[in-house]
């Protein structure tokens, strides 16, 4: 549904977004992640068809975007960045204006503006003039509006912005579902989001993709994935660790914490481990009288440690030095 | 005809906007009552003893050059400020369709409020028998005359997202666009330029153009310049938002 080739964009001499080429299928919902000021805002303004790129072409559907922005358009529902709204209008009157602009009217306008309210929990406050409204409700009302014409192709910047947790669950699940039949790019500081929602997820840092691949994939670029960790009563943390060193697939053993009597106590392995090799060997290795093992699990890895690590490669490299 | 319904769309919802607060109607009240004052206290309508509007047309130029700006400095201004404009050009519409219906929306809103001055007229039919034809191209004449300066507005505010800063911008450009043409002006120049170049900045003038109106004389030149004044002023609007996109 959505290709994108790469996508540059100048802003006089700076460059925000620098070769970014992706496809987003139908039936896949992108997660795009990134630290702030990466480019995501600018490569879903590009794609949306607000601001033209300096180089690169957008295809959305069957209609390129720049020899066919009314019909690319018409494709695409969009929610911008930090929710902008005609302050001045009742959200129902808001609506209203967004449901006639696609195209919608009489009855079928009605509906449509019927249909948005009860997907983004509107009711409540349907009648009331946009500038009274409180954060969270801003963004469903221009969230709803987004959806009015149940379009297929959905781009939603950061969309659980300044949600409540109940709302945040509900616009995952939302756009989880939505994912199903649509092909939906969303941006988001929020990792548990990209797992919980996404097919797919990419990581943009100063305008050039660094990763791409599913939540499960980038995880396992985690450090910590495949590594096991153990919680063991009435031990000593030498012993432990000497013995989990001397496991033939570990790369290091390490002590995470001590509580007496409990040692908390992790293994990373040596490259990709069968599954459960690695959790049988530790096993193995603390099979004493006396010792208890009260808890042993295979981590999945971390998202947000894969984030930090390859976004930002600067102080990493600094910390490696030494 | 999806472009007309688009633009239709966006003037209804632009109107909207104008009476979902008070500003409009204090506007109206605003523009009532000083057209109101200069026409009767000012320019003594009553004691001319003729029986036409020339006294109330006469003033039309000087009140919408501030108040004209007041109507269309928030026309992109506050659209870019708060955001929308992302929302409106991200929608299946082209920016020109955009640009006429914001710009008739707040037309037709002065329209609305020129309307109002209707009292005048019956004062004069009751009080003599003024030429109705002269009296409608005045109508006509103040019309395109607020035309001109809303498109004028408009492009300046396109330029900042700071109402202030376009609703003096506007001031400015509409000043210059009478005083070119403004008899105490021309007449100082003509001592020191030569006549043809006096001749031809005026000829840019809104007061030159407006001036035939007054009179009932309904000229095609005229006509022509204020549409065209429009037709520029909305194409420069255009422009400058592209600009912006563009980065
Ligand atoms: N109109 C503009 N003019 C100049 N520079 C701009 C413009 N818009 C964005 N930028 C720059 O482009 C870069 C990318 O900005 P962008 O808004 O895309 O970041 P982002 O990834 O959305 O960040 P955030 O997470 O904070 O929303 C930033 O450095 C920003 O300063
Ligand atoms: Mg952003």
């Amino acid at each position: 549904m959505i290709k994108v080739q790469n996508l540059t964009k100048q802003f006089g001499p700076k460059t925000a977004v620098s070769r970014v080429s992706f496809t987003v299928e139908r039936g896949e919902v992108l997660g795009f992640l990134g630290p702030n000021g990466a480019g995501k805002s600018t490569t879903m303004r590009m794609l949306t068809g607000f601001i033209p790129p300096s180089e690169g072409s957008i295809q959305v559907g069957p209609f390129d975007m720049l020899e066919q922005p009314i019909e690319a358009k018409r494709l695409i529902g969009y929610l911008p960045e930090n929710a902008p709204l005609y302050a001045d209008m009742t959200v129902y009157g808001f609506l209203a204006f967004a449901a006639e602009m696609r195209g919608f009217s009489g009855d079928a306008k009605k509906q449509a503006v019927q249909r948005a309210v009860e997907m983004c929990f509107l009711e409540s406050v349907l009648h009331q003039s946009i500038d009274t409204l409180s954060k969270g409700y801003r963004h469903r009302t221009c969230f709803a509006q987004s959806v009015i014409h149940d379009p297929d192709v959905l781009v939603l910047d950061e969309p659980t912005d300044g949600l409540d947790p109940n709302q945040k669950h509900e616009i995952r699940e939302l756009i989880r579902r939505m994912g199903q039949k649509k092909a939906i790019i969303f941006s988001t500081h929020i990792l548990e989001e990209v797992e919980a929602a996404c097919t797919r997820a990419i990581i943009i840092d100063r305008g050039q993709i660094v990763a791409n691949g599913s939540p499960q994939e980038l995880k396992q670029k985690s450090e910590m994935a495949g590594a096991v960790t153990v919680h063991v009563v009435n031990a000593s943390a030498a012993e432990i660790k000497q013995r989990l060193g001397a496991i033939a697939g570990a790369r290091k053993a390490v002590i995470v914490r001590e509580e007496p009597p409990r040692i908390i106590a992790r293994v990373l392995p040596q490259g990709a481990a069968a599954d459960g090799v690695l959790a049988r060997q530790v096993f193995e290795a603390l099979a004493q009288p006396g010792w208890k093992i009260e808890e042993l699990h295979t981590e999945e890895g971390r998202l947000d440690e894969v984030f930090r690590r390859i976004t930002l490669p600067d102080t990493t490299q600094e910390t490696q030095k030494p | 005809m999806k472009a007309l319904l688009h633009i239709k769309t966006i003037a209804k919802r632009e109107l909207t906007g104008y009476f979902a607060s008070p500003v409009a109607y204090v506007f109206i009240v605003i523009f009532l009552l000083l057209t109101g004052f200069f026409t009767f206290m000012v320019s003594q309508l009553f004691g001319r003893g003729e029986a036409s509007l020339s006294a109330f047309f006469l003033w039309h130029p000087w009140l919408y050059l501030f108040l004209v700006p007041a109507v269309g400095m928030r026309l992109w201004s506050e659209e870019r400020r708060s955001g929308t404009i992302e929302l409106l050009l991200t929608m299946p519409i082209t920016a020109w369709q955009a640009i006429v219906g914001k710009f008739l929306a707040s037309w037709l809103f002065l329209a609305l409020a020129l309307a109002l001055t209707f009292p005048v007229v019956l004062t004069v039919n009751y009080l003599g028998h003024p030429d109705n034809g002269v009296i409608l191209c005045g109508y006509v004449g103040s019309l395109l005359l607020a035309g001109g300066y809303l498109a004028v507005a408009c492009m300046t505010s396109a330029l900042t997202r700071n109402q202030v800063i376009s609703f003096i911008l506007s001031v400015v450009i509409g000043l210059l666009l009478i005083l070119a043409g403004w008899p105490p002006v021309t007449q100082m120049f003509e001592q020191w330029a030569s006549p043809w170049l006096v001749e031809g900045i005026a000829s840019f003038s809104v007061m030159t153009h407006f001036d035939g109106f007054q009179r009932g004389v309904l000229d095609t030149r005229d006509l022509v310049f204020f549409l065209t004044m429009i037709g520029f002023c909305l194409f420069t609007t255009g422009v400058i938002i592209r600009g912006h996109r563009a980065g």
